[in-house]
Parts: structure tokens; sequence; C-alpha cells
């Protein structure tokens, strides 16, 4: 049973993953990323690693996904343009990935021990994300920080590419703002009556 | 039937990656569907490492899963934003023209 489900989300993550690098449009090629990623998260559970499946839905598709989106329909891009020429990539693609992937085969085709084992979702009886939560913070403290460390940069790296300032746009002066005092915006007069100022 | 194993998941792994590896040299034009075949690259690698934690009953491998999965969202947005400076300077995103920018 488990095999059959298996069977069918595996056959469409390899197909949305290759809809995502044929697709004619990037747009679509998103699309199916998100569909990838869902599919992924749906092994995910079958095997019970449900934490990980549902930071795969929060991350890849609610942030990444979604950002790809965004900078896709951003860009004024002639993607058929881009997309001339592709077909005679094609062949030696193709050649180098049935390459590597003889590779690979070979790897678990040579060696008789990764088929025998078995899995427990559960070991222990504690839930996936108990058990994730157990180690993390205790014996990968380190690196869940460093995760943090990481995603600072990048988002400061981020910003600081695509800011910019243009020149001739007005902008708030915070200092100014504040550093204003009645006196130099106010100047009292009394004149007198009947003459001007 | 065979019962769902270890195998399965890196036969699909392995094909996952090699797919992403294919998209690399067939959009080599287009980096925006370059950065999506990496993700497909770095999701193949996360499902090796999550098969491998679940089946050896350790679960460490879903640890560093997360923290790839953490360096793949870093990498995205990193590499958008570079995407999106260089298309202001330039109006394309051609990747054969990226050399010109050196200074």
């Amino acid at each position: 049973m488990a095999l059959i489900a298996f069977g069918l989300i595996a056959a469409i993550v390899i197909l949305s993953a290759v809809f995502v690098i044929a697709a004619r449009n990037p747009v679509h090629s998103v699309l199916w990323l998100i569909l990838t990623f869902c599919s992924a998260a749906g092994l995910f559970v079958l095997i019970g690693a449900e934490f990980l499946a549902m930071l795969l839905i929060v991350v890849y598709v609610g942030a990444v996904a979604v950002l790809f989106l965004f900078v896709v329909m951003m860009l004024d891009v002639d993607f058929v343009e881009l997309k001339e020429g592709t077909l005679r990539y094609w062949p030696f693609a193709l050649l180098v990935g049935l390459i590597f992937f003889g590779e690979l085969a070979l790897v678990w085709a040579t060696s008789g021990q990764i088929s025998a084992a078995s899995f427990d979702p559960s070991p222990g009886g504690e839930t996936n994300a108990e058990a994730i939560g157990a180690v993390m913070y205790t014996d990968y403290l380190l690196l869940f920080q460093m995760a943090g460390v990481i995603l600072l940069v990048a988002m400061i790296g981020a910003i600081v590419l695509t800011l910019r300032h243009r020149p001739n746009v007005k902008r708030q002066n915070v200092g100014e703002q504040t550093g204003r005092r009645r006196a130099d915006a106010f100047e009292m007069k009394d004149p007198a009556p009947g003459e001007g100022i | 039937m065979a019962e769902l194993g270890l195998i399965h998941f890196l036969m699909l792994s392995a094909a996952l990656f090699t797919v992403g590896v294919v998209g690399i040299f067939v959009n080599r034009k287009n980096i925006i569907v370059i950065l999506m075949a990496l993700e497909l690259i770095l999701l193949a690698v996360n499902i090796n490492l999550v098969a491998f934690s679940v089946f050896t009953g350790t679960i460490e491998g879903q640890i560093f899963a997360m923290l790839v999965l953490t360096v793949a969202a870093a990498e995205a947005a990193v590499g958008l934003a570079i995407l999106v400076v260089y298309f202001r300077n330039r109006r394309d995103i051609s990747v054969e023209n990226v050399d010109l920018m050196k200074g």
C-alpha cells in the first residue's frame, strides 16, 4: 500500500520536475515547482517526517516559490527570445544526464546493504516534531544559531543589493523633521494698521 | 509485493537530481530557470537526507535537511536580488552577457 502511494507521488514529483525545466513560460515553471514541492512534502508525510513536510510547504511553497513568482512577473523580460535555440542543448543535456544517472544507479546496484532497512515512523513513541526539537535545541544548538545568522546575512545582503537612492526624489529626513523648532518655522510680525509688512 | 524501502527513495532522489542537472544545461540562457533547477537539486538532497534519517532510525538527517532548507532559502533570496539588480542595469537577464559586468 505504501509502495503504491510512493510510486504515485514519486511519478508526480519526477513529471512536474521535468515540466519545471521544459516549460516555455517561467511562470508555468514556478507553478510546476510548487507541485513538485507539495508532492515531495507528501512523500515526507508518507515516511513519517511530518515536520519536514510542513516546513517544506511553508518555506518552499510559501516563501521561495512566491519569491520566484514575484521576480518572474516583475521583470519585463522577453522569455520567447530567451527560449530560442534551447532545442540544440537537449541532446547534450540528455547525454550528460544519462551518464550521471547511470553512475548514481551503479552506486545502489553495487552496494547490497541499503535495501535491507525497514522504517519506524515514531521511534520511542514521540512525535516527529518532538524528536527533532529534543535534538536540535540541545546537540545542534550551534548549527541552529548559525542557520539564523545565515538567514540574517542573506536578508541584509538582499536589501543592500536592491536598495537604491534615486536622485531628484524627495525623501523624508527624520532628523531634520524632528530637529525643527518653532523659531525656525514662525516669524512673528506686528504690522501697523493700514500698512503691509 | 516488495515493501517500501530506502532504495526507492534513493532512486527517486537520483532521478530528481538528474532532472535538475539536465535543467541547468537546457536552460543555460535563462537564469531564473537555472535557479529553479538548483532548488530541484537541493530538494533531491533533502529527500536523500530524510530517507536515510528515517530508515536508519536517527533524527539527525532531518536536522541537516532543515539546514539545507535554510541555505536554499537564503540562496534563492540573494540570487534573485542579484538578478533584479542586473536587470535594472541591463534591461535583460541573458546569462551570456554577464561578463560585461567585469570592471
